[in-house]
C-alpha cells in the first residue's frame, strides 16, 4: 500500500490560482484506506474549493487511479465535463497524479493534493509501517525478513551503529534498532552466521530511474 | 614526526586526542590547540562534521596538523559522500601526507544543523574499512588497479558498553576482518566491563585505545545521557561532579583517573574533550 498525506490547503489554492473550474480525482485503493482520497475526502475537498469560489466540473474515484488506461477511459466517458475544466486536482499518490496528468495532456494541468510517502505494511487497521524501500537489490533473505535499508535510518548493512542504546535507535529512541531486531530473529532461527558475513555495498544499478517492467506473457498479440 | 603507528607498535601507552575543526575558515584557534597538544599526544583525531554539524573539512584540517608536526588521524564518515567521493578523498588525503584514517558510520543528519540534507550512507563503516584496505592494496573497490595506491594505518570504532553486546561484537570482528588495525572506543565509564572487553579483544591483532570523554559539568553529563546516542554517564560520576566546587576541575580529575586505570592494562587512551582541548594536557599530567 502507498501511504499519502494531505498537502496544506494553501498550497492547493496556490496551484489553482486563476483556474476556477476544477475536476477532482480520488482513488478507491490506497488513498481511500489512508483517508486522504476516498469518497469522503473528495467530497470535503469539493466543498472547501466551492467556498473559495471554485466550480467543481466533476469528480471521479477510480478503483485504482494509477491505472493509466482506466484514467484515459474515464476521460473519454466524461468528455463534456472535462472540456469545461481548467485544472485537475488529484487526491491520490504520485502515480495517480501522473496518470491524470498524462491523460489531460499538454493543455490542462493536473496538481497533487497529497504528498506520497512510502510503501507500507498494514500492521493493524489504520496503522501503516514502512517495511520496504523498493531498492531493487533485496537483502531480506540474509536479514530475517527485516529490511535494514528501510528500518535503519542510515540503511547500514553490517550491524548496529554506535548510537544504538538498549536495543533502541539513536534517531528515534521510540523505535527499535533494526539491527537488534534482525539479530534476535536470526539468533532464534540459528542463523547468526548470516550476520557474521560482511555484506557488500548495495548495488544501486538496479535502481536507475525511471524503471520499467514489461511482462511479455501479458501482452496481447 | 612521531607517528601513531610507531607509538602503538613500540607497545608504550599511547594517547590520542580529538581536535574539532572550526565552523569557518579562521584556523588560528585550531592551530593553537595543535601546538598545545603536539608534544603531549601521539596523534590527533580530526572529526568529520561531527554530530552532522557543518565545519571545516577533516581532510584540510588533517593536512594543517601535519604541517604543525602533529600526526593526524583523518576521520571519515559515510554520511556525506558516496563511494566515488569517499575513495577520491581518501586517496587525496594520502597524497597530501596523511597516514592514519578512522572509518565511522557518522551521526545521522537529523542531529545536526542541516536537517533537510540527504543522508548518504552509500557505504557503512565495515564496508568503508574494506574500501580503504582495497586502496591500500593498490586497487579501487571494484578491484581495478590504481596508478599508485595508499598505505593507511586503518582504524575503526567500537562501543564496548553496547547493550546488547553480541551484535556489536560481531560488527567489531567484521571490522577486523575488513582490515582495521586499531580501535578507538566510544566513551567508557565501567572500567571492569572495559577490562573484560580488552581481554577478549587482545585475541586479535589489533590495538585498542579506550575512549575517555571529558565531563565538563554535571549539566553536560545529563545532556549526554539524554541527547547523545550510546553514551551513559553513571550516576556516581554525576554526583561527584555535582558536589564539586569547580566542576570542570573535577571532570579533569575523573578523566585523569580513568586514563590512569587504562594505563594498567590497555594499549592507550583516546581523549575527547570537545572544545576543551586545553584540558587534555591537564588530564595527561594528572594521569601521571
Amino acid at each position: 500500500m502507498i501511504i499519502t498525506k494531505k498537502k496544506d490547503f494553501s498550497k492547493i489554492l496556490e496551484y489553482l490560482k486563476g483556474r476556477d473550474r476544477v475536476y477532482l480525482f480520488g482513488c478507491n485503493s490506497c488513498a481511500e484506506q489512508c483517508e486522504t482520497g476516498g469518497e469522503r475526502e473528495v467530497k470535503a475537498m469539493a466543498e472547501l474549493l466551492e467556498k473559495q469560489g471554485k466550480k467543481i466540473t466533476g469528480s471521479s474515484i477510480p478503483d485504482e487511479t494509477c491505472y493509466s488506461m482506466l484514467i484515459k477511459k474515464h476521460f473519454r466517458e466524461d468528455k463534456n465535463a472535462i472540456e469545461k475544466t481548467d485544472a485537475f486536482l488529484v487526491l491520490a499518490c504520485g502515480a495517480g497524479v501522473k496518470a491524470v496528468a498524462d491523460a489531460a495532456g499538454d493543455e490542462k494541468p493536473a496538481f497533487p493534493a497529497l504528498d506520497s510517502l512510502y510503501l507500507a505494511n498494514v500492521t493493524r487497521y489504520g496503522h501503516f509501517f514502512e517495511g520496504c524501500s523498493l531498492c531493487g537489490d533485496c537483502v531480506l533473505g540474509e536479514t530475517g525478513g527485516i529490511c535494514p535499508h528501510t528500518q535503519c535510518p542510515k540503511g547500514l548493512l553490517n550491524g548496529p551503529c554506535g548510537g544504538m542504546a538498549n536495543g533502541k535507535c539513536e534517531v528515534n529512541m521510540e523505535n527499535d534498532c533494526a539491527w537488534i531486531l534482525i539479530y534476535k530473529r536470526l539468533k532464534a532461527q540459528g542463523r547468526l552466521g548470516a550476520l557474521k558475513r560482511i555484506a557488500s555495498p548495495k548495488d544501486y544499478s538496479n535502481g536507475v530511474k525511471p524503471r520499467t517492467v514489461v511482462v511479455e506473457s501479458r501482452i496481447k498479440k | 614526526m612521531h607517528t601513531l603507528k610507531d607509538s602503538l607498535s613500540s607497545k608504550k601507552f599511547t594517547i590520542t586526542a580529538e581536535i574539532c575543526p572550526p565552523k569557518g575558515t579562521d584556523v588560528s584557534d585550531f592551530l593553537k590547540k595543535a601546538q598545545l597538544l603536539k608534544d603531549k599526544i601521539a596523534a590527533a583525531n580530526v572529526t568529520d562534521n561531527q554530530r552532522a554539524v557543518m565545519r571545516l573539512s577533516s581532510l584540510a584540517c588533517s593536512v594543517l596538523l601535519l604541517k604543525q608536526g602533529l600526526d593526524p588521524v583523518f576521520q571519515m564518515t559515510c554520511r556525506d559522500r558516496n563511494r566515488i567521493a569517499i575513495q577520491s578523498d581518501i586517496m587525496g588525503a594520502w597524497t597530501l601526507g596523511v597516514k592514519n584514517i578512522l572509518a565511522l558510520s557518522g551521526d545521522h543528519v537529523s542531529f545536526g544543523d542541516h536537517r533537510e540534507a540527504k543522508a548518504v550512507f552509500d557505504l557503512d563503516s565495515v564496508q568503508l574499512v574494506q574500501v580503504i584496505n582495497k586502496l591500500n592494496s593498490g586497487t579501487n573497490m571494484k578491484e581495478t588497479p590504481l596508478k599508485g595506491g595508499t598505505g593507511f594505518f586503518i582504524g575503526a570504532v567500537v562501543a564496548p558498553e553496547a547493550e546488547p553486546w553480541e551484535p556489536e561484537m560481531i560488527k567489531f570482528e567484521k571490522k577486523i576482518e575488513a582490515g582495521a588495525r586499531f580501535f578507538q572506543t566510544q566513551a567508557i565509564y565501567d572500567i571492569d566491563k572495559f577490562h573484560k572487553f580488552y581481554e577478549y579483544a587482545r585475541k586479535f591483532d589489533v590495538k585498542i585505545l579506550g575512549g575517555i570523554l571529558l565531563l565538563k559539568s554535571a549539566k553536560m553529563a545529563h545532556f549526554l545521557n539524554t541527547n547523545v546516542p550510546g553514551v551513559t554517564v553513571p550516576k556516581h560520576l554525576i554526583d561527584e561532579l555535582e558536589k564539586a566546587k569547580d566542576q570542570l576541575e573535577k571532570g579533569i580529575e575523573i578523566a585523569a583517573r580513568q586514563v590512569k586505570e587504562l594505563k594498567k592494562f590497555c594499549d592507550g587512551a583516546h581523549i575527547m574533550a570537545i572544545g576543551q582541548e586545553e584540558s587534555v594536557v591537564k588530564i595527561i599530567e594528572g594521569a601521571g
